[in-house]
């Protein structure tokens, strides 16, 4: 499983209502029904994707996620997990205040564009970003939003929004493996991980 | 339901299977209906494969489509020229799996494969029912197959699974019997008939009631309203395609000609072919089922008959795990049809899977192999029937 895949399991308590957005094949749903008795739902667009994790026997609705979210009652989730999907949000403000109807908390994970190896890049060779984490070249990237740590640290802020948790890391062999960046975070971390809840919400 | 449907081979046959039959609502105990009459007493065909295990966990049963019947799948007999209509998916090792599950399927209320509808004998006059046949809904096929499933002594099912009018079926079963339904596949179907579904419905019932040998439905004793029934048939057999579908099998090629022949006679592959499944289903099923049906799938309103006027509501009654299956090139229920149910069970917190599957063949695509189907079906059931304690 991927590395930031691993960091978020690790923070949600067995038992837990998960939604995972985006969900892909359901690695991650799997891995938490598995290890930690979650109830777990996925959204999935791709329909190959979504027949191989119902395979699985996960519960997965094969939709939009900006249209899917809208149907939950308020606050039918521990946590609602957005994984590497944010860069690629038309609306990620419309759709984060959406996710915290549904959920207490929200899980984020988004690669980091201000990884040095990006900043160098453009430095020096002035071209668009392109690495093992951004693999698109400019024209057929469905990364759509450039996101830094520090940009949404401050996304959060702004929204009047909390960050209850954050792990910057740094992944290596394709994704699989990480370790977590204690300083320089903006600059050394591939990924950005963060927890976020509403204000009150957070003190848990 | 096509005919033209070519069976693969991938798993094994149920082999050589009978038609039972199970007969209640003996007078003067009749069985209400929804449109208030009282039918009795009412025999229903059915067929069953596989055993049902010793905690009675293991029961699938499946509805049938407009025209299909309770042969799911096998053979009558050793010179049968064709198998059940969902042999591809009913069989040992394949998706609805004889080895592990007992499969039940019976002939709808209404119909004419066995069970009792207007071909029937009426017992008050000893002639058939015609006309004088009570309507039946949606809601009153479903609970005369609950009399038979009790009678099976199953209290609660593993599945119930069905596409199109068999669809409809799965949900009533889930939200009229919630107790007796662990899981629900509605595939292809839709929680109520569209203009465009009973527009269609309207033309092949009107198409029936012109023949001049329908006679206000009394023909069993002379010539049958065949050429009513075959454009009926051909009516369906357009809304069961794609126009996609067609372009593929017919385009506009000519049938042994390379000429117009500049007259009414067969010109194009796609008429012969129309001719043909019209033909082959005169033999085979009786118009008055086919407008009582049409008219039962016409009225079938989860809306207004669950949830009073509530789509939200009518599922807050359900109990049950969907897999609600749709695809892509279905004009007759759209997948946005699939889509409002999967809305209204979210809301209510239901555990619901839903895929659309992308496929060619229009609304018939859920009775043609397709192994991205079965393997979803054979998953999901799989998942269902470890979770289910009876």
């Amino acid at each position: 499983m991927r590395y930031d895949l691993q960091i978020i399991a690790s923070w949600i308590e067995p038992g837990a209502r998960v939604i995972d957005l985006g969900c892909g094949s359901g690695d991650l749903l799997l891995h938490l029904k598995e290890t930690k008795g979650v109830r777990g739902i996925g959204i999935e667009k791709d329909e190959a994707e979504v027949r191989e994790a119902i395979r699985k026997g996960l519960t997965v609705i094969q939709g939009d996620l900006n249209e899917e979210v809208r149907d939950y009652p308020d606050q039918s989730f521990d946590y609602v997990i957005l994984s590497q999907t944010l860069q690629q949000i038309y609306e990620p403000h419309t759709l984060l205040k959406e996710l915290l109807r549904i959920g207490r908390r929200v899980i984020v994970s988004f690669p980091n564009f201000a990884h040095w190896t990006i900043r160098l890049d453009l430095l020096l060779h002035g071209r668009a970003p392109k690495n093992p984490q951004l693999p698109y070249e400019w024209y057929d990237t469905p990364n759509i939003r450039v996101i830094t740590i520090r940009d949404f640290r401050k996304f959060i802020e702004d929204l009047g929004y909390q960050v209850l948790k954050e792990a910057p890391v740094s992944t290596y062999n394709r994704d699989r493996q990480g370790k977590m960046v204690r300083r320089w975070a903006n600059l050394r971390a591939t990924y950005g991980i963060f927890m976020v809840g509403k204000r009150d919400a957070g003190k848990t | 339901m096509s005919e033209y449907i070519t069976h693969d081979q991938r798993g094994r046959s149920v082999g050589i299977v009978q038609k039972k039959y199970f007969t209640f609502a003996y007078p003067p105990d009749l069985f209400p209906l929804e449109c208030g009459a009282k039918l009795g007493p009412i025999t229903l065909a059915y067929e069953t494969y596989g055993q049902l295990n010793a905690d009675r966990s293991n029961a699938i049963l499946i509805l049938h489509a407009l025209s299909g019947d309770s042969h799911v799948a096998g053979y009558y007999s050793k010179d049968d020229p064709k198998p059940g209509w969902w042999d591809f998916m009913v069989g040992p090792g394949k998706a609805i799996d004889t080895n592990k599950y007992f499969v039940i399927c019976s002939n709808i209320l209404g119909g004419c494969a066995g069970s009792t509808g207007p071909s029937s004998i009426n017992p008050r006059t000893g002639k058939p029912y015609a006309l004088d046949f009570p309507f039946v809904t949606i809601g009153d096929m479903v609970r005369a197959q609950k009399v038979l499933i009790e009678h099976l002594g199953i209290r609660k099912l593993l599945a119930v699974i069905g596409g199109s009018l068999g669809g409809m079926q799965v949900l009533e079963w889930a939200l009229r019997y919630p107790e007796m339904v662990h899981a629900a596949i509605p595939i292809a179907t839709t929680t109520r008939h569209s203009a465009l579904a009973i527009a269609f419905n309207e033309v092949a019932r009107q198409a029936i009631m012109a023949d001049p040998n329908w006679r206000g439905g009394n023909y069993y004793d002379g010539p049958r309203p065949e050429m009513g029934l075959a454009v009926a048939r051909m009516i369906g057999h357009i809304t069961y395609l794609s126009d996609r579908a067609l372009r593929r099998k017919f385009g506009r090629r000519l049938q042994n000609k390379s000429q117009f022949s500049f007259g009414f006679d067969v010109d194009f592959q796609v008429e012969s072919y129309l001719r043909y499944q019209g033909r082959k289903f005169v033999e085979r099923f009786d118009a008055n089922s086919f407008l009582y049906i049409t008219k039962a799938a016409d009225y079938f309103d989860v809306k207004r008959q669950h949830g009073e006027g509530s789509l939200v509501k009518a599922f807050s009654k359900a109990r049950a795990r969907f897999l609600v299956i749709s695809f892509s090139s279905d004009w007759l229920y759209p997948t946005y049809q699939s889509r409002e149910m999967v809305k209204a069970m979210k809301k209510n917190g239901l555990d619901v899977s839903f895929c659309e599957i992308e496929a060619d063949w229009g609304h018939d695509a859920f009775l043609i192999p397709n192994e991205k189907f079965e393997n979803l079906v054979a998953a999901f059931l799989e998942r269902v029937s470890r979770e289910f304690e009876p």
